[in-house]
Parts: C-alpha cells; structure tokens; sequence
C-alpha cells in the first residue's frame, strides 16, 4: 500500500507565483533544459564522429527533473548529481564548453581526461563528481549535510539516486543516517523505471520508491517528474524544509528512460507503446505549452531562445574541440593531494 | 616528555588535535557515550560534544562516505572501524570514492579511518584481521601501522593533516601492553620515514606494527645465542613505505626477512621482498624471506591462532637459516 504523498500538478500562474517564480526564472528554466537537451543531442554527434572514446549516457526526458531540483537549490547548497542529471550541471552554471571536452577527454574537461562522460563536477559550483558504483554519492551527500548541521549553516545538500541505485545498500545506510540526525539533506530518485534493462517491477515490491521515506521516519513524495513546475515546487519546499531545520525528504521523480542505458544500447526491453505514450509527456514540449497558454513565451521569443541556444552549443563544440588533449606525462600526477591544496575556502 | 600506553597515546593525539582545530571530529559505532569498544575516546564526549564525538547507527559505508562529504566541505573527519575487520563494509568508500577523487577531479579527501586491528585474544576471523594488504595495493591511499606509543601520536597528528584519505591501523594486543616515552606537544612526523628499532649488521628484519616486539623478541635471543646482530626496521607507514631506508640496510646485512602478521599471499611483504629483489639484488647474500601468517582466516582456538600468528620462535628459526645460508 501506498504511504508516500503524491504531488498534485502545478497548473495555474498562481501556483507558480506561489513558488516564487518570476517570468524570467520560467524562462531561464525552459532555456536551461534546452540546453541540457541540446548538450546531449550533440553528444550523440560527437560520439558518432569518433571523438568521444568509451561509452556515452544521456538523460534524455529528464530534463525537467533535473533541472527542476537544480533550480530550486541556493547557490551555497551542494548536489551529487548522477548520469541523467545533466540538467544540474547546466543549471548550476557549468560552461557547455567543457562538457563537451569532458566528453572527448581533453584538458579542458571537468575531470581532465582522467574520468569521461558525465563523470565531472565543478566542487565550486556545489557539484562533487559521481562515481559508477551508485549510490555511493548519497552517504557522501549526507557528510555534506552533517558537515552544515555541525558548523550551523543554513545550507543543503541534494543526494541524487536513481530506481536502480535505491535497490542497493548505501542508500539505505546513508538515509537512515541522515533521518536519525535530521541531516539537512534531500534525496531525489531519479525513476525512470529502468536501471538498464531491469524494470522497476524486477528491482523493488512496493508502490513508490518514495514509501520508504516513511521507514526513515521523514516524508516521501511522488512527483511527475516530467512536469518541470511541480518538480521545482516540491524539490523548494523539501529544499527549505531542511534548511530550517526539518530534517530529510525523500522526492521520487518519475520519468521514463527515453534512450538505452547508454549509447550502444538499443532499448528493445521498453515496450515501443510505452516510449510513444511517454514522448506525449516530453518535459521539454510540456513546458513549453505551458509557457505559451501562460503569455510567459512568444512564438518570436521561443525562436530567439532557440537560436541562441543553438550557437552556445555549436560554439561550445568548436572550442571543445581545440582542447589538448591530456599529455601522458602527466599518468602519475595527482593520485595524491599536496598539503598546500588544503588552503582553500573550503577546507580553511 | 611521559611515559604512556599505545592506547593513551593515539587518545592523547586525538584530543590534542581535536583542541587545536576544531575542523576535527569524530564519528564511530559506541565512541561517543561509551567512549568506543576499547576506551580510546573516553570522556571525549563530554569534553567536545555530541557534535564533534557522534555515535553513528552500525553503518561502516554511510559513516566512510559522511566523512568524504564532511571532508569535502572543509571539515577533517576521523572516523572508528569498530574492529578493523568491519571496513570490508566501507571498502567501496576507500576505494572507489575517496582513493580516487583526488586524481579524477582534484579535490583533497582529507579523512583518517581508524583501525583496530590484529589477533592474539581470540578473536576469531571476523575480529582479528590485519586487512592493510587490501588498501595497500589501492592507489590514493594512505596507511598508517605504528609500533611505538610515539609514533601512535606523532602518526595520528599527521594522519589528521594530510590532505589524503589516511588508514590508521592501531593494534588491539600493543594498546595496554606496550608502554613508551611520549614527548609533549607537536610531533607529527613525515609518512614514508622508517624508523631503525635496532641497529644490527648480520641482518635485517623488515616489519611494522606489533610484529616489531616479535622481531625484537626474536632477535634478542639470536643474539643471546650465538651473537647474531639483527637490524629491525619498522616501517610505521606502509603508505608510502621507506624504501630506501629498507634497501641501505639490504646492502648493509645482505640479508633479509621480511616479517607481518598479515597472511602470505599478495600480503605486503611481497612487495618489499619484490623490490629488494628488483633493486637491491646485487647486494643480496641470500633469498628474501617472508614470515607471516599463513593463507587462512584468523583461527578463534588459542592454539590455533597461536600457530597462525607469527611467533617469536619462528623468526629465531627463521634467523638462523637466513644468517646460515
């Protein structure tokens, strides 16, 4: 049965007035998911050409979720953000640019060519870097979250998962942690109802993901999470819930997986209505109705948007590309921390 | 300068660092109210707070990576591995986040595990281990195994100051049986500086931790029986080990054992011995010899875990093939 609180959708100006939102955040919003989408799409590219050595991820019918949480998180919170969370980076300021040479492995990536594809974070921009091995950011997250309840900051950390991660231990220790200490932190489940090939009714028993909130003794909501508003109202209010002291909450956002687990991959697992039903609820082509029915978004304006956005990216490639590559005589250097590196604001 | 137990001395650094940077906290199974299974935070509650010396849930990954992230926001946390047996529970923290944060995105991960660690009480397999082998060979890592009541404290200072994540192996049969001075104030030393616990020029005994006293033992009576000089050289950290203090010694006795409590196969012994053979061989008088447990678990039974555990007899024999050889 059921216990975790469903989220009703944000439908009226009102609602979003409520959250706090003036018509240039909508747009910045719809311009972020853009981006997050187009950054993606060009990856495809990049990877079909041969510049992309690996393998290749995207998140593609997560953008509002991600970019929703993104948004509703204050410039000194922190987030560990996972492999269809590209919308966080975006959101949180991290140049295109370097995406794209974090996905060719060149210097100028987020993690220089020692990790590939979404394995990056800029730690100034509130972003710690994502390992393979998920969740094992989320007890990382809550040692963030101690790290503000022991100094008394009002800060937040933003602990990602997904359907698959959920099903594995560290998520359960590192929420039980973090409901016995009322840690200022906030968990999202990415559901996207696969973790590769595995469907949601082959990795757990219950309703919602969002149930087991209750066992860790705070709330769990479901959210649609192709309905950016909503998602943005839900991930604010947990967001400043624990700010004030209230504790964890535990946000599932549902969404379907609209490309295979990574690029080689087909997805002939998903059944083709479901794919079909689902792209209805595009979260990028559901936004932008809403902001067109709101007056929020012209036709002139949404073609300005996209016209930008289209040279940020075609720009950003170009520049990618002109990024050395990681010279080997480098190998060796940086397994270890030098004790100078310690002197920066953060560990002062 | 006092005269301490190995276990006051790792309290000791503990509280002293914990005073002089309030960065420092501490998280653990029972180490707050209870003051921790062997007592080495008592009273550190009352003195700090439940904010600085947190009882944790039994939760060895969520408390490994609430130090990373504790870390990363600029604290320096110091987390209790009840016994150093139950980090297998927080392996994929060590390895597979905080190890290799620093070279994939170049953010310092300075967090220190503390690890009571090896056998000689009976405590069977899941409560005896010396797991070191296993993060040894991890690249990013620390490792820490002092012998004396000193280095315990200069070692626990420095553990706290390195921007790594730093393994702290303190052994449960050296911390109310081992006593030594234990100079006052700073001490920390430098990593990777191995200490001569006795000079001796027929041969070399490479080992750290509690086998120290063994070798000790041993070379005592080598010594008493037929005047065999045996140099002791104690490592202290393993992460990075000394291996020029090891090979000067190999061209200084030409002979070499190779001593731990941890078992054989890919234990660390193996690498010292690879690298002597690898760079001291020329000066070499006879093969490298290992002494260690063999490839089992921790036997429970006194006489078993007697014969597991390396034994001051066994080095003596081990003494006198070498130095017959």
């Amino acid at each position: 049965m059921a216990v975790a609180r469903e989220a009703t959708p944000v439908e009226s100006a009102e609602d979003v007035k409520q959250a706090d939102l003036d018509s240039e955040d909508l747009l910045q919003i719809y311009r972020n998911m853009l981006i997050t989408r187009g950054i993606e799409e060009r990856g495809h590219i990049l990877y079909r050409q041969g510049k992309i050595p690996g393998s290749f991820y995207t998140g593609r019918g997560n953008e509002a979720a991600s970019v929703g949480v993104a948004t509703a998180m204050r410039a000194d919170d922190i987030g560990t953000p996972i492999q269809r969370d590209m919308g966080v980076h975006v959101t949180r300021g991290t140049e295109p640019w370097r995406i794209f040479a974090q996905y060719m492995g060149r210097t100028d990536g987020l993690a220089a060519g020692r990790d590939g594809n979404v394995h990056m974070a800029d730690i100034r921009l509130g972003l710690i870097a994502m390992v393979s091995h998920l969740p094992a950011l989320m007890p990382v997250a809550v040692g963030c979250a101690l790290a503000f309840q022991i100094r008394r900051e009002p800060r937040v950390a933003v602990a990602w998962s997904g359907d698959g991660a959920m099903q594995r231990g560290d998520a359960h220790e590192a929420m039980n942690l973090a409901g016995v200490r009322k840690l200022p932190v906030v968990f999202i489940v990415d559901n996207n109802q696969y973790a590769y090939s595995t469907p949601n009714r082959l990795e757990f028993a219950i309703d919602h993901l969002a149930d087991r909130a209750q066992a860790y003794g705070f709330e769990g909501v479901v959210v649609d999470g192709t309905d950016v508003l909503t998602v943005y109202r839900e991930a604010h209010a947990a967001i400043e819930k624990a700010r004030a002291g209230g504790g964890p909450t535990l946000l599932e956002l549902v969404t379907l997986r609209m490309e295979g687990h990574a690029v080689h991959d087909d997805a002939f697992y998903v059944p083709r209505e479901r794919l079909e039903e689902w792209a209805h609820k595009d979260p990028i082509e559901r936004y932008r109705r809403w902001l067109k029915q709101k007056a929020v978004l012209s036709e002139s304006a949404d073609d300005e948007i996209s016209v930008e956005v289209k040279k940020l990216l075609n720009d950003a490639m170009k520049r990618a590309d002109e990024s050395a590559q990681p010279d080997a005589d480098e190998l060796l250097a940086g397994v270890y921390a030098d004790p100078e590196e310690l002197d920066t604001p953060h560990h002062r | 300068m006092a005269t301490k137990t190995y276990l006051q001395a790792i309290s000791d650094g503990l509280r002293e660092e914990m005073r002089r940077d309030s960065r420092v906290f501490l998280i653990g199974e029972d180490i707050g109210v209870y003051g921790g299974a062997f007592k080495v935070t008592q009273g550190f509650q009352q003195e700090f707070g439940e904010d600085r010396v947190i009882d944790s849930p039994l939760s060895e990954t969520a408390i490994t990576g609430a130090c990373t992230g504790a870390a990363l926001m600029g604290m320096r946390p110091v987390c209790e591995m009840q016994f150093s047996d139950f980090v297998s529970c927080a392996f994929d923290q060590l390895v597979t986040v905080a190890a290799k944060q620093h070279y994939r995105v170049g953010t310092p991960v300075p967090i220190v595990v503390r690890l009571p660690s090896g056998g000689g009480f009976s405590g069977g397999p899941f409560h005896s281990q010396n797991p070191e082998g296993f993060f040894a060979h991890c690249p990013g890592l620390k490792i820490a195994c002092p012998a004396t009541p000193a280095d315990a404290k200069s070692l626990i200072l420095a553990a706290i100051r390195d921007p790594n994540p730093v393994l702290y192996f303190e052994h449960k049969h050296l911390y109310r049986r081992i006593k030594g001075e234990v100079p006052d104030g700073d001490t920390a030393i430098e990593f990777g500086k191995a200490r001569i616990h006795q000079e001796g020029s027929d041969l070399t005994i490479v080992t750290y931790g509690a086998m120290v006293y063994t070798a000790e033992e041993a070379a005592k009576a080598a010594a008493e029986r037929d005047g065999t000089s045996v140099e002791i050289i104690d490592l202290r950290t393993i992460t990075p080990w000394d291996k020029e203090a090891v090979l000067a010694s190999a061209a200084k006795t030409s002979k070499v054992i190779v001593l731990h409590e941890d078992t054989h196969t890919s234990g660390f012994g193996a690498e010292v011995a690879a690298t002597i053979a690898e760079e001291a061989f020329e000066s070499l008088d006879a093969p490298v010899m290992r002494i260690t447990a063999p490839d089992t678990p921790v036997p429970f039974s006194p006489p078993l875990e007697k014969a597991f555990l390396p034994q001051p007899e066994d080095v003596l024999a081990g003494i006198e093939r070498l130095a017959a050889y």
